[in-house]
């Protein structure tokens, strides 16, 4: 069995304790991570903003060794958390895309949520999960980066009858509702 | 015919500036096309040679203040700010954002937008990868508060150091004018980001990364040149002497501290970005003597009531957006400057904040960017335009009524 865990600064611990629980004895696992271009193109694009400048380039290592370096790191420590042997994977290019291609031949991806942590619902997912989730080739074990929110569902509202599901529309008076199309039948 | 050829030479500096072509660098587009409208006679030499001593202090000042950012940087300045900041930050996301605040908003004060653009945004993200917090909050911090809070001194901005000369008013006077402003604009920074990177913003589970281990050490003589290079400014109007020579003296003390050849000098002056300024605004001066200058003056509300002011703000804020704050300040300054120094300081709020709306300061530079990097990169460009949009608008209209309240009070 091969598992692929993807490691985020803000998920990643529950990640690996979930790898580590789960996994079976002899599985592969990969720790990945694929740290961002983003924020490079907004500092690129502040410069480009400066109109007429050529400032030097700044000292130091460049900003892709810095989030690599940072990457790595990460993905060490992750892989002493998780106390077994581990390949770890920096890939580089569309944060999301590259989760997903990462997961070509896996048969288990474990992620967690990258939204808003703070409440049940859509929005716990992030830009990034979002897509991966939908478009991962294989099966994915999504987990909470922190304990789950302790929020109540919201009720379900007919049961509480006060407002009742609408009829349907044919109930209402209104245009019948179509005849199935002809294929539909059975 | 002198209208079309003041436009075009207008529209190729802009666009050589914009798509930075290999072979007509923008420098020498500028400088060609000034001297094309001179030799055609659509300027005349004398209205050219009063474009170019209007602006020679300018540049002279500008010079002088990039030498001071260099020798800054030479002198560690950035590397120790970063520590100081992932030392103050204790670990904590929230604190860190809180240091970045401060450091970004006293650099582009005092160092002005380029230093925290080009030095301060790294240091930052390197701040950040160490400390492995999310890095979104504190660069987006960076790159919104180089514009933002630009607004304090003459010194802060390009834009307003094309300005003040013309506002008539004392280094002291302008910031007097401007603290409240800049203030308000900060507060609206601080509460947008804040809530909109909330998540980012949350402690780790894991113990604090790397923080609070680092060595701070600070470039006294650095941070001294620079506190007594702005009681210099604050002083020099009572003294009688341009703000420009205490910039040199600055500089110098720098330049002789740090023991930089003269190479490095003349190359930390950026001349090419020098000689691009001083034909930009020759050119700017003939586009406004055929025509231009009216068509402006048509669009910029007159006067220096509230309302007034925050239309001049709006106005510059989407010339701004469109081209960029730089010839949006060189063409709406002349309309804005006969109005009086309050026009000029909310036209500055416009020229200054306006270009949060996009990461690269303006519509023109966006779409070239979109052309040339189509799909390189994993920018979510919306995120970045819908914290423009949260921003931009609040800090136009609470920072010119700050501005209006300032006016009446200092």
């Amino acid at each position: 069995m091969r598992v692929v865990v993807w490691i985020t600064e803000t998920g990643w611990e529950a990640c690996v304790e979930t790898a580590a629980a789960l996994a079976p004895a002899g599985a592969e696992v990969t720790l990945l991570a694929v740290p961002s271009g983003e924020l490079e193109e907004v500092a690129a694009g502040g410069r480009a903003g400066l109109l007429g400048r050529r400032p030097p380039p700044p000292r130091g290592p460049s900003w892709d060794e810095v989030a690599d370096d940072a990457a790595r790191a990460l993905l060490a420590d992750a892989r002493d958390r998780l106390a077994r042997e581990a390949a770890t994977e920096v890939r580089h290019g569309r944060v999301e895309r590259e989760v997903v291609a990462a997961c070509v031949g896996a048969d288990l991806l474990v992620l967690a949520r990258d939204g808003d942590d703070a409440r049940l619902g859509p929005k716990s997912l992030g830009r990034h999960a979002r897509f991966v989730v939908d478009h991962a080739p294989c099966r994915v074990l999504l987990v909470w980066p922190g304990e789950p929110p302790a929020a109540k569902l919201p009720p379900p509202p007919h049961e509480h009858g006060e407002h009742p599901p609408p009829p349907p529309p044919h109930e209402r008076g209104e245009h019948p509702p179509p005849p199935p199309a002809p294929h539909e039948r059975p | 015919m002198s209208e079309v050829a003041a436009l075009v030479a207008l529209a190729a500096t802009l666009a050589a500036a914009v798509a930075r072509p290999r072979l007509a660098p923008d420098w020498a587009v500028a400088a060609v096309a000034a001297g094309l409208l001179v030799a055609t006679g659509v300027l005349s030499a004398g209205d050219a040679r009063s474009a170019a001593s209007d602006l020679g202090p300018t540049i002279a000042f500008l010079a002088a203040l990039l030498v001071l950012a260099d020798g800054c940087r030479e002198a560690g300045l950035f590397e120790a700010l970063g520590a100081a900041m992932a030392q103050g930050s204790r670990g904590s996301p929230r604190r860190l954002l809180a240091m970045v605040f401060a450091v970004a908003a006293g650099t582009t004060a005092v160092l002005s937008l380029d230093a925290t653009v080009v030095l301060l945004t790294p240091v930052v993200f390197a701040t950040a990868a160490r400390l492995r917090v999310p890095a979104r909050p504190h660069v987006y911090a960076c790159s919104h508060l180089a514009n933002s809070a630009s607004l304090l001194l003459p010194i802060s901005n390009l834009t307003n150091l094309l300005a003040f000369e013309a506002s008539g008013l004392s280094f002291t006077r302008f910031a007097a004018l401007m603290a409240l402003p800049w203030l308000v604009a900060l507060a609206v920074e601080w509460v947008v980001l804040g809530r909109a990177f909330a998540r980012d913003l949350r402690p780790g589970r894991s113990a604090p990364h790397g923080g609070g281990h680092e060595r701070v050490v600070l470039p006294r003589f650095a941070i001294g040149v620079v506190a007594a290079t702005l009681v210099g400014f604050a002083l020099s109007s009572l003294a009688g002497i341009a703000p420009v020579w205490i910039a040199a003296a600055g500089a110098l003390a720098l330049v002789i501290r740090e023991r930089r050849p003269p190479v490095a000098v003349v190359r930390a002056t950026e001349p090419a970005f020098l000689v691009f300024v001083l034909g930009l605004a020759i050119v700017v001066r003939a586009a406004g003597d055929h025509g231009l200058q009216s068509a402006v003056d048509g669009l910029v509300p007159h006067g220096d009531g509230l309302l007034a002011l925050i239309g001049i703000a709006a106005v510059a804020a989407v010339a701004a957006n469109l081209l960029n704050n730089l010839p949006a300040t060189l063409i709406v300054l002349p309309v804005a400057a006969a109005g009086g120094a309050g026009p000029v300081l909310a036209m500055l709020i416009g020229v200054n904040v306006g270009p949060n709306l996009t990461y690269v300061g303006s519509l023109a530079t966006l779409l070239w960017r979109r052309v040339l990097h189509a799909h390189d990169h994993d920018t979510d460009i919306g995120e970045f335009v819908r914290l423009g949009a949260l921003t931009v608008p609040p800090i136009l209209l609470a920072s010119t009524l700050a501005l209006w309240l300032a006016l009446r009070v200092v």
